[in-house]
């Protein structure tokens, strides 16, 4: 299958990432461009190093050598408006679902009425409006989810980092936010770094799939699903793209 | 939703009343086994297997107690006066060891400058059994309230540090990178996750030092006092009147019990999201 060039400006942009821990390596040489307002899932076998990835582009951990730079400027959260969907559950257990939602905001210190609008939306968005005033360990893990994922979205972040976020969601839900994140994306023309473990999430979302090897991680193949939004899963040529991905997967 | 709302209301309804009755049951047995000890002593005491010279019946000291809220006899003040100056003397020593003591143990555990600054004296300090400083104490300060107080500080102090340290230092990296990646400061997070998320264990070390505080008291009052639960006890030693150090005991004990139940309430107030589930 071919790759078709993108146009839009580079929005992060990977120069020959490399991490190791210790003597572990486990992201090899890596480079790659994201283009401004592209959506891109990242598939790969268990412990590669998706994880890392987004942890070096945050700056939670520092690449040992070459360098990701976001907006032509190497990469940092300070100066960038970014948004990280982490793997494990992320809610601050001391603030309720409101004050959740708007903890990013304020630490950006964003006007109070602006924090108040976007917590509301989110609430809505979220189907939250009931539990705004619960605790997360008082929620069901869908909707502490759910939670960390408002978190993120009210940022209205121009790069968003997802790892995993809908694992723990039944389908249905899981179907809704994927519909929901693409709206975002679409709206906020941000740019989304999505990574999954589901091929069928991958194919339904992305613009362009990243398939990384096992570790040490190197990138195994780009590919662009070029459907447009919104994908039906019974489409053909949306099962052939599944397929493809699915065989790729089987040399891991 | 399908989930039937009224049902659910329902068997939330049920539930409760079913808690408050085992609630209720638990409170009479609780209350049953205190009964049950007074009447055994209250017994021993009337059939003279204990001679109520050494251990008086519970009415007796019922009736001390009684007579001592207001009269002054035999150690010059009344039970009040002798709890306020208990108080005085333990609170403040609490209240400095919290104020010096949490402050630092979430600083060394948050910043590893002043973890490394600090922790050498603290090391050598903490082995230290608070009773040991009494004589230094008074050499340094005399036998006034500050030196009790001390005293008291020093059983206090250690507990808080080390709790904050610890509750501090277990804070969650998933929730820091949280802050971090949204552009916190390394201040904003110590307050805004650290401090937070090292509250629960805060709490216990505090809830360490009141118990701590409380039952040194009688080893500072006996630093020469004029007032205070522990002078009442001595006195009533010297004095001979075991219902006089048997009810500077219940007052005591009761007294701790009141603080801690406070305690328990603050705590409350704090980790709302903790007891709520
Ligand atoms: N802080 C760390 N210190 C040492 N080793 C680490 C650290 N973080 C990750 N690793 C190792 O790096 C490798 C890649 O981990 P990473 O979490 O990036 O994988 P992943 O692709 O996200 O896996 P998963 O699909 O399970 O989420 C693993 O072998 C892991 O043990
Ligand atoms: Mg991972």
């Amino acid at each position: 299958m071919s790759e078709s060039i993108n146009q839009a400006p580079v929005k992060v942009a990977v120069r020959n990432l490399t991490k190791k821990f210790g003597d572990l390596l486990v992201l090899d040489n890596m480079t790659f461009d994201i283009h401004r307002n592209e959506f891109v899932c990242v598939v790969g076998p268990t412990g590669c190093g998706k994880t890392t990835f987004l942890n070096c582009l945050t700056r939670i951990h520092e690449p040992t050598e070459g360098d990701l730079y976001i907006d032509g400027v190497p990469a940092d959260p300070r100066k960038h408006n970014i948004s990280f969907v982490f793997q494990e559950p992320s809610a601050m257990p001391w603030l309720n679902v409101q004050d959740n939602i708007a903890y990013g905001l304020r630490i950006k210190r964003l006007p109070q009425a602006e924090i108040d609008r976007r917590v509301n939306q989110i609430l809505d968005l979220m189907g939250l409006q009931d539990s705004r005033r619960k605790y997360p360990g008082e929620l069901s893990v869908s909707a502490a989810q759910r939670v960390i994922i408002g978190r993120s979205f009210a940022m209205q972040p121009d790069l968003l980092l997802m790892d995993e976020p809908y694992g723990q969601m039944d389908v249905k839900m899981r179907f809704y936010l994927e519909d929901e994140v693409i709206r975002l994306w679409r709206e906020l023309k941000s740019t989304v770094v999505f990574i999954t473990h589901n091929i069928e999430e991958a194919v339904y979302l992305a613009q362009r799939v990243i398939i990384l090897s096992n570790k040490p991680a190197n990138i195994k193949e780009t590919l662009t699903i070029d459907l447009p939004h919104p994908r039906s899963v019974s489409d053909p040529r949306f099962i052939e793209y599944r397929n493809y991905i699915t065989d790729k997967i089987k040399w891991w | 939703m399908a989930i039937d709302q009224n049902d659910l209301q329902r068997r939330h309804a049920e539930y409760l009343t079913r808690k408050k009755k085992e609630n209720l049951k638990y409170t009479l047995l609780s209350v049953l086994g205190i009964l049950l000890f007074l009447g055994i002593w209250q017994l021993a005491s009337i059939t003279g297997l204990a001679d109520p010279k050494r251990l008086p019946a519970p009415t007796t000291i019922f009736q001390t107690l009684i007579y001592k809220v207001g009269n002054t006899a035999p150690d010059g003040n009344t039970l009040f006066v002798n709890m306020l100056a208990s108080l005085q003397v333990a609170l403040s020593g609490f209240g400095v060891a919290i104020l010096i003591g949490v402050p630092l143990g979430l600083f060394m555990g948050w910043w590893e400058y002043a973890d490394r600054f600090m922790r050498p004296i603290f090391e050598l300090v903490r082995p230290v059994p608070p009773i040991a400083w009494i004589p230094l104490v008074v050499v340094w300060m005399g036998i006034g309230l500050q030196a009790k107080a001390m005293i008291i500080f020093f059983t206090a102090f250690v507990p808080c540090v080390i709790n904050s340290y610890t509750g501090i230092k277990l804070t969650s990296r998933t929730l820091i990178n949280v802050s971090k990646t949204f552009g916190a400061s390394n201040f904003e997070i110590f307050y805004k996750v650290g401090i937070p998320s090292a509250l629960p264990m805060v709490f216990a070390g505090i809830r360490v030092a009141l118990g701590n505080s409380w039952s040194t008291l009688v080893a500072a009052e006996m630093l020469a006092a004029s007032a205070g639960l522990g002078y009442m006890i001595q006195i009533g030693r010297t004095v001979a009147r075991p219902d006089i150090v048997i009810a500077g005991m219940v007052t005591i004990g009761a007294t701790g019990a009141v603080l801690s139940g406070l305690l328990s309430a603050v705590e409350g107030r704090f980790l709302k999201w903790q007891t709520r589930h």
